[in-house]
């Protein structure tokens, strides 16, 4: 089996500190894939790699078979790579619903070709997320008036709404309770249940435990570990690099 | 979203366009024409700004310039090979759309306020290109003969007359032009460039694309309102086509009018733009000048949304209580 | 074709003695626009302000050009913090400084232009001192004093202002405001003041830049127009912040429009800056000392 993203010794560099540092990475079609670090890390900026905002200096990126270097963040969208931001950017001028319809026409649109065409289609699969999170009620409601938990509902909801193949979900949680945790959880497990790829970008241990098949580390710019969940929190590198702290 | 359908709007649009055309004719004082020519001018150029301003959050401050290479294209065809003013407003459309593509394409990859600041530097270098070609006048300007009238198909028309119902024509096509955008996936897309453009890009948005889209248009239109002012004018001048008070009204305008709409520059152009008409005869045009800058000012602080913002935020209060 | 050898050697001595006065003017447009991120594309128009105040009282009192900015400092610098209060408060603290923001400062260029206008006329005035008139001859290079001073005394300003940023607690907080915000908050300094500090610097810069302007040549209001290219050509070429960057960019820009002034003709030298800032973006946007 072919994995759907694969990192390859990547690495990106901001004036004379190095971010990241020939970075490996593969995730199976359909895993559910924990990333950890301490903060400056570099997990950001892997994301970041991954996704278009910023570009690898060295190595390659590739997904579903094609590699994606140099392509810029919206075409890496079309071609099913979708994220959460770790701070919620909401559209803060439009709705809820239209916030979710740009990924809906500028994506799924011209991913299909002009399919999604009757502004009927539109409508209900606006809905159809908005009560996948939980937030149809909102759906005329702005950004601005919308709850911390909410606002990172919203986040992952605009995700979804492109039918990416592949989303990473950057601290989706931090700042939640316990119980709005448990409910973004409950979501991205939902969502991995219908087949689509997760990478987990999270400090919350408890979620990250529960949550990933697999968990990989990242400590100052380089992977230090990659396994099984329970065997990497063992591993003494990672205990004294990241844990210990 | 509204009741109103694009092609509702533009037959509206039209006729209301029809109708200040048939009052004017009636009413016919040449003050008159004048006078609401400036302001129409002004209604393309606000609109026009605010494509690229107002709906996707990039700052132009080289209107003058986009405004002043349509009417030096103009003055350059008209010694090269005159043309009908119809055909001259369509080459200023492509050369200031392509100037505009050209430093949209230089800028926009950068950070966002490269471009502002690469259009203030347009309006020097070109007048200074503009100043220095003889060919065109040079500093000393261009002297445009216009006929008294026009005969077209065996009707006689006053020329200023026709000058005013071509720029009535391009207000009426640049205000469906803008209307239209803004509810179209294109307005969506500029609106996501406005709020946010690295989400804009991750929900699949090609906004270097979109924003050069933007800078084409906005510069198109520009140029159009600035073909037929050297026929309007007679004689034009370097410091007549690249007068200040064609960047700051452009960006008065939309800005004291409401940005998000295109209603916004046309409410605006028009107060303003009577204003000045009004007060240029009564006071001097730099005091005329200095209450557009203080305006200016006075409204990007206190009401960030401009007189549509106020309106509507009056209207929900009222409802409200 | 033949060059003329004084001729080219004059105006680069001319265009090196012009670098450092444009120096002067750009120092402020480094701090507020390379370091603070703030588009302050009505700091020529300051300048401009600081020209008349200059003409103003040196023609009425007789006090030195360049004697009258100093006493001006604090004016300006005060000048400085209070727009840089305005614009936090109304801009920055809202999230829209990108749209609104330059727009206020759109604005201010304009209102300050046409005020001045309003008081002194769209004539062009001009100082007196005694170094405007003689030169200073080596070899076949002239250096009319017009020059000579306002270059130094930039030259002078530029190496306080590096001295300030680079040896003071408030230079390097400035710098380091620059970098991360976050990190100062948590040194227990607030970004804000520092800002407003920085901006005060960098209008008081102006009011130096303006005295040395109207000694180089008459002014009129709208003659800061013609700045607003230039400076930000040469902070985009020097590299964003950059105040070495910033100094060898303003010696070449002056160089450049020089020569094209000599050879071509002075009505060209406007669109040397243009051009300059359109190659750097499109070829080197990090600016020549940029990584």
């Amino acid at each position: 089996m072919t994995a759907l993203l694969h990192v390859d010794n990547i690495s990106k560099r901001f004036g004379g500190f190095v971010a990241l540092d020939g970075i490996d990475l593969e995730v199976q079609p359909g895993e559910r894939l924990g990333l950890i670090g301490p903060n400056g890390s570099g997990k950001s900026t892997l994301v970041n790699c991954i996704c278009g905002t910023l570009q690898n200096e060295s190595g390659t990126v590739r997904f579903d078979g094609h590699l994606i270097d140099g392509l810029a963040a919206h075409q890496r969208t079309h071609r099913g790579v979708a994220r959460s931001f770790q701070l919620p950017r909401p559209f803060h001028s439009m709705n809820l619903a239209d916030n979710l319809r740009i990924p809906l026409l500028y994506t799924v649109h011209a991913r299909l070709g002009g399919l999604l065409r009757s502004a009927g289609e539109l409508d209900s699969r606006c809905h159809e997320l908005l009560e996948m999170v939980g937030l149809a009620k909102k759906a005329k409601q702005m950004p601005r008036d919308l709850t911390q938990v909410e606002m990172r509902k919203l986040e992952l909801a605009r995700a979804m709404a492109a039918e990416p193949k592949l989303l990473i979900a950057d601290e989706s949680m931090a700042g939640l309770s316990h119980s709005e945790i448990e409910d973004i959880l409950a979501l991205l497990v939902r969502l991995n249940e219908r087949g689509i790829t997760i990478i987990l970008i999270e400090h919350i241990m408890s979620a990250v435990m529960s949550f990933s098949q697999r968990l990989a580390v990242l400590v100052s710019g380089k992977k230090i570990a990659d396994g099984k969940p329970e065997d990497v929190v063992r591993d003494p590198e990672v205990v004294r690099a990241y844990l210990g702290q | 979203m509204t009741s109103v359908n694009t092609a509702k709007f533009s037959l509206i649009t039209i006729a209301a366009g029809a109708v200040v055309m048939a009052f004017a004719h009636w009413v016919h004082v040449d003050y008159l024409f004048f006078a609401s020519y400036t302001i129409l001018q002004f209604i393309v150029l606000a609109t026009a700004w605010n494509i690229l301003g107002g709906y996707c959050g990039y700052v132009n401050f080289g209107s003058a310039a986009f405004f002043a290479m349509g009417a030096y294209a103009s003055v350059f065809m008209h010694k090269f090979y005159p043309l009908p003013v119809p055909v001259l407003i369509l080459i200023s459309a492509i050369v200031s759309g392509i100037a505009g593509f050209g430093m949209g394409y230089l800028t926009l990859r950068l950070r966002g306020s490269f471009f502002a600041i690469a259009t203030l530097a347009l309006a020097v270098v070109l007048q200074t290109l503009v100043v220095n070609w003889d060919y065109v006048g040079g500093s000393r300007g261009a002297y445009i003969i216009r006929p008294e009238e026009l005969e077209f198909a065996g009707i006689t028309i006053n020329y200023i007359e026709y000058l005013f119902g071509l720029m009535l024509l391009l207000t009426v096509i640049a205000l469906i032009t803008a209307r239209t955008i803004e509810r179209s996936q294109l307005g969506f897309g500029f609106a996501t460039i406005r709020d946010d453009e690295l989400a804009a890009e991750a929900s699949g948005v090609p906004t270097l694309r979109l924003k050069l889209i933007a800078t084409t248009i906005s510069g198109a239109f520009m140029g159009m309102a600035g073909a037929p002012f050297p026929y309007y004018i007679g004689y034009l001048q370097p410091s007549s086509a690249f007068g200040l008070e064609y960047a700051v009204n452009s960006i008065a305008m939309p800005m004291i009018g409401g940005t998000t709409s295109w209603i916004g520059p046309l409410v605006g152009a028009i107060l303003l733009g009577s204003a000045q008409q009004y007060a240029t005869v009564t006071i001097s045009s730099a005091v005329n000048l200095l209450i557009v800058g203080l305006m200016l000012v006075a409204f990007v602080i206190i009401a960030p949304n401009g007189l549509v913002g106020l309106v509507q935020g009056w209207r929900r209060a009222w409802r409200k209580p | 074709m033949d060059i003329s050898w004084d001729l080219l050697l004059n105006a680069i001595a001319a265009g090196l003695l012009l670098g450092g006065f444009y120096a002067a003017v750009t120092a402020g447009v480094s701090i507020s626009f390379g370091m603070l991120d703030i588009v302050n594309i009505a700091h020529p128009a300051f300048v401009i302000l600081g020209s008349y105040l200059a003409y103003f009282i040196n023609i009425n009192y007789g006090l030195d050009p360049i004697l009258v900015s100093i006493l001006m400092l604090p004016f300006f610098y005060a000048l400085g913090a209070s727009v840089y209060q305005v614009y936090y408060l109304s801009f920055e603290k809202r999230g829209q400084e990108a749209l609104r923001g330059l727009a206020f400062f759109f604005g201010l260029l304009f209102v300050t232009e046409v005020s001045l206008i309003l008081v002194f006329g769209v004539d062009y005035r001009y100082v007196e001192a005694a170094y405007i008139g003689p030169s200073l001859h080596i070899g076949i290079v002239d250096f009319p004093l017009r020059m000579l001073v306002p270059c130094l005394a930039a030259l002078a300003l530029f190496i306080g202002i590096q001295l300030i940023i680079t040896r003071t607690f408030i230079g390097r907080a400035i710098m380091a405001v620059s970098q991360d915000q976050m990190a100062l908050q948590l040194m227990g300094v607030d970004p804000i003041r520092i800002k407003r500090i920085a901006f005060g610097i960098s209008i008081a810069t102006a009011a130096v830049a303006g005295a040395l302007l109207i000694i180089i040549q008459p002014v009129e209001p709208s003659v800061g127009r013609e700045y607003i290219g230039r400076v930000f050509a040469i902070c985009v070429l020097g590299g964003l912040g950059s105040m070495p960057g910033t100094l060898i960019a303003a010696m070449l820009l002056g160089v450049v429009e020089s020569i094209t002034a000599t050879f071509y003709g002075p009505s060209w030298a406007p669109a040397v800056a243009f051009g300059f800032l359109l190659l750097t973006l499109a070829f080197r946007p990090a600016g020549l000392l940029g990584r």
